[in-house]
């Protein structure tokens, strides 16, 4: 909840080129009002200028000058809208097939997955590469939007097909507890965007907004055990708070209150929880993805990078793991080579020891590889300087991912999702 | 004592970004405008190291076009928080003939400013910059990471962005470098608005309504003063405004608008019908205004 009460809910949209996928977004803003004046005229002029009949709100959408130009999506770029209840921020991911990594990138910190179909194309491979990734990142809500269906002349037949088709990959998931839900629209006409559309009396389904807000953006596989990553440690040295050592960071799961008892990761020094700030409030208990600043009752070995946990609840602390990496750089991963592991805030060095397999993103399973390269997903098994203290992705998101860093350019150039 | 603390989602995550900021780097800095969002980032900071000090310096590259009451509640605001504030001007840079004065009808100091700020990186080594940038505000603005990554001459690549996965920042740079931050990427301007009614913050006077001397030009309402040029022929007319933005006098438009408080303001912004950046001036110059700059090191 935001401070006026609203809920927060984060969209990751994907779509192949020419789906209407900025047609969709753009349609969303306009119809809730969050395009102002000097924008819609702006997209008038260069709808005008393009020679279009119609409102381009694509144009609303594509940021960069070389998209504007090409008329495609290059990167990821971030929109922000609102209605009375709820806050939205939608991470556009562009659709071509070498931007993978993007969709990647948006779906990471979203928590519903809008996956586009042009009605008069059907389910094609980039659409199993798109549910491939919501599942492989475990969003729980996937709507599936089947557009341009004043093309295809609103035939239920179109929609029924392109569902039927959809289900066969969603018997392919593993993924069983996420919800689907299918919504015929036009986009460019606004049917079932934010109106529900005259012209297909079949579909008895909400809008598309009308669905986007009664979904609660608590991640449904996110697991209540509380996991604390110390970020920076506060001792402030003045008058007032002389023997004062606090431990900020943001709490992941579940909550921690004063009086639990805790360990502290990687020493093993048990202690239990003294106080707990917010600024300059103290509180009883704190709930998840809440930043606060934590004191301990026994002065124990703590610093950056450390995690405190509840003592009866200890994530693995492992030394060598296996994880599903997708590779987002150009330089390909490859045996042996050597990066910088960030698993949350604490960084460790990693070895690649062994590729086992690359996984088609077409649900067809694996094949052999030595290399992955950027937008490859595959297994790896890597070997770590220093143990690091994770979860399963599975059940906890913020504790079950990290990222590679490149050792010389110190780029980001893999994610991975531990099991 | 309150019993369960459940957190607003944007502020939680801006701390865990200036938390990051503080931990990553070496020699940080906030860039501080004396406008609401460069405001809102120094609450934030207060947040995120309570009890402790603010771990980082102020800078505030000073065009000598600033609003007089935004250069007095800076240094309110500093003296009040115990903050330690650099100042660099604009003015130098020109009279060490590193940039020329623009001149003529839309002459501002809004794209020198570059300059000055990358030779006070250079002379005092940040590695860091901290910003109040959000992606609401501009197009271009929409694809920036939270971590954006400069080379030396402080230019941004568009098309080799690092990818920011989760809420996993990676700061990792090279001896030349430097790391724009941007904590509150994620916030409207209706958020902005909403946090400071909320914790009501103070914020300079000229974000509220005020008789000022204006005249008329392109259909915007430009500050009447010496250092904005104007033709004889745009007449001065003294009338109710307020700013939405805090730029240069040269480059930041008013707005008619009766809102004299926080209440007020919040309505108006709710209600209004054109974009913050609609009423920046420096933005109008071309569709792609904003992402030519940036490429050269602008903020």
């Amino acid at each position: 909840m935001d401070i006026q009460g609203r809920k927060l809910i984060k969209i990751a949209t994907a779509g192949s080129v020419d789906d209407g996928k900025s047609t969709l977004i753009g349609r969303l803003l306009y119809d809730t009002n969050s395009l102002t004046t000097d924008k819609i005229e702006a997209i008038e002029r260069s709808s005008k200028q393009r020679g279009y009949d119609y409102l381009d709100f694509s144009l609303a959408t594509d940021g960069l000058v070389a998209e504007r130009e090409q008329g495609i999506t290059i990167d990821v770029a971030h929109i922000y809208f609102n209605t009375d209840k709820t806050n939205f921020i939608v991470a556009d991911t562009p659709g071509h097939v070498e931007y993978t990594r993007n969709m990647v990138t948006g779906a990471s910190t979203s928590n519903v997955a809008i996956i586009l179909i042009d009605a008069r194309k059907g389910v094609i491979e980039q659409t199993y590469r798109h549910f491939f990734i919501s599942n492989l990142l475990r969003i729980s809500h996937v709507v599936v939007a089947i557009n341009k269906m004043d093309l295809v002349g609103y035939s239920e037949d179109v929609y029924l097909k392109i569902k039927h088709d959809f289900d066969a990959l969603v018997a392919k998931s593993n993924f069983k507890e996420e919800q689907i839900t299918f919504i015929p629209v036009s986009a460019l006409k606004g049917e079932n965007v934010t109106r529900k559309s005259d012209h297909m009396p079949w579909y008895v389904g909400n809008t598309l907004l009308d669905h986007l807000e009664v979904l609660e953006p608590a991640d449904l596989l996110e697991s209540s055990v509380p996991r604390f990553p110390v970020q920076y440690v506060i001792r402030p040295k003045t008058e007032a708070y002389h023997d004062f050592r606090g431990f900020s960071g943001m709490l992941y799961g579940g909550s921690l209150k004063v009086g639990d008892a805790v360990t502290v990761l990687p020493s093993g020094n048990e202690s239990t929880i003294k106080s707990i700030h917010f600024f300059d409030q103290e509180v009883q208990e704190a709930a998840t993805e809440s930043s606060i600043v934590i004191t301990l009752a026994t002065e124990v070995d703590c610093s950056r990078g450390d995690m405190i946990v509840k003592s009866d609840q200890l994530p693995k602390s492992e030394k060598s793991i296996s994880a599903t990496i997708c590779q987002v750089n150009n330089k390909a991963l490859k045996v042996g080579g050597k990066y910088i592991l960030q698993h949350g805030i604490n960084r460790v060095l990693a070895k690649v020891d062994q590729i086992e397999s690359r996984i088609h993103t077409d649900f067809t399973g694996t094949e052999e590889a030595d290399q992955l390269k950027l937008n490859d997903i595959g297994r790896v098994h890597f070997r770590l300087s220093k143990p690091i203290h994770f979860d399963s992705y599975h059940t906890s998101k913020s504790n079950g991912a990290f990222i590679l860093i490149d050792e010389g350019s110190y780029d980001t150039v893999s994610v991975g999702f531990i099991e | 004592m309150s019993n369960l603390f459940i957190p607003n989602p944007k502020e939680a995550e801006s701390i865990h970004i200036l938390r990051e900021v503080a931990a990553q780097f070496e020699r940080p800095v906030l860039l501080f405008s004396g406008g609401k969002d460069s405001i809102t980032l120094v609450r934030l900071a207060q947040k995120a190291f309570f009890p402790a000090k603010i771990p980082f310096p102020l800078l505030h590259v000073d065009t000598g076009h600033n609003f007089p009451e935004t250069i007095e509640f800076r240094d309110q605001l500093v003296k009040e928080l115990g903050l330690e504030l650099i100042v660099r001007n604009v003015q130098d840079s020109i009279d060490q003939g590193k940039v020329r004065e623009e001149r003529g009808r839309y002459a501002s100091r809004n794209t020198l400013q570059t300059t000055t700020l990358l030779d006070a990186i250079e002379e005092f080594k940040f590695d860091a910059c901290i910003g109040g940038a959000r992606r609401d505000e501009e197009k271009a603005r929409a694809k920036e990471r939270v971590f954006s990554v400069r080379d030396d001459f402080g230019q941004w690549d568009e098309k080799n962005q690092r990818p920011e996965l989760f809420d996993m920042l990676n700061g990792k740079i090279h001896v030349g470098q430097n790391v724009r931050c941007f904590p509150i990427s994620n916030w409207t301007e209706l958020d902005v608005w909403e946090y400071i009614r909320t914790e009501n913050i103070a914020i300079p006077s000229i974000y509220f309504a005020h008789k000022r001397e204006v005249f008329f030009r392109d259909g915007m309402i430009w500050t009447a003063n010496e250092h904005v040029y104007r033709e004889q022929s745009e007449l001065v007319e003294e009338k109710m405004v307020r700013f939405r933005t805090v730029g240069d006098m040269t480059c930041t438009a008013a707005v008619l608008s009766e809102a004299v408080t926080l209440d007020d303001v919040v309505a108006e912004i709710r209600l209004s019908t054109i974009s913050e950046r609609g009423a920046r001036i420096d933005d109008k110059r071309s569709e792609a205004a904003m992402e030519t700059r940036k490429k050269v090191g602008y903020f």
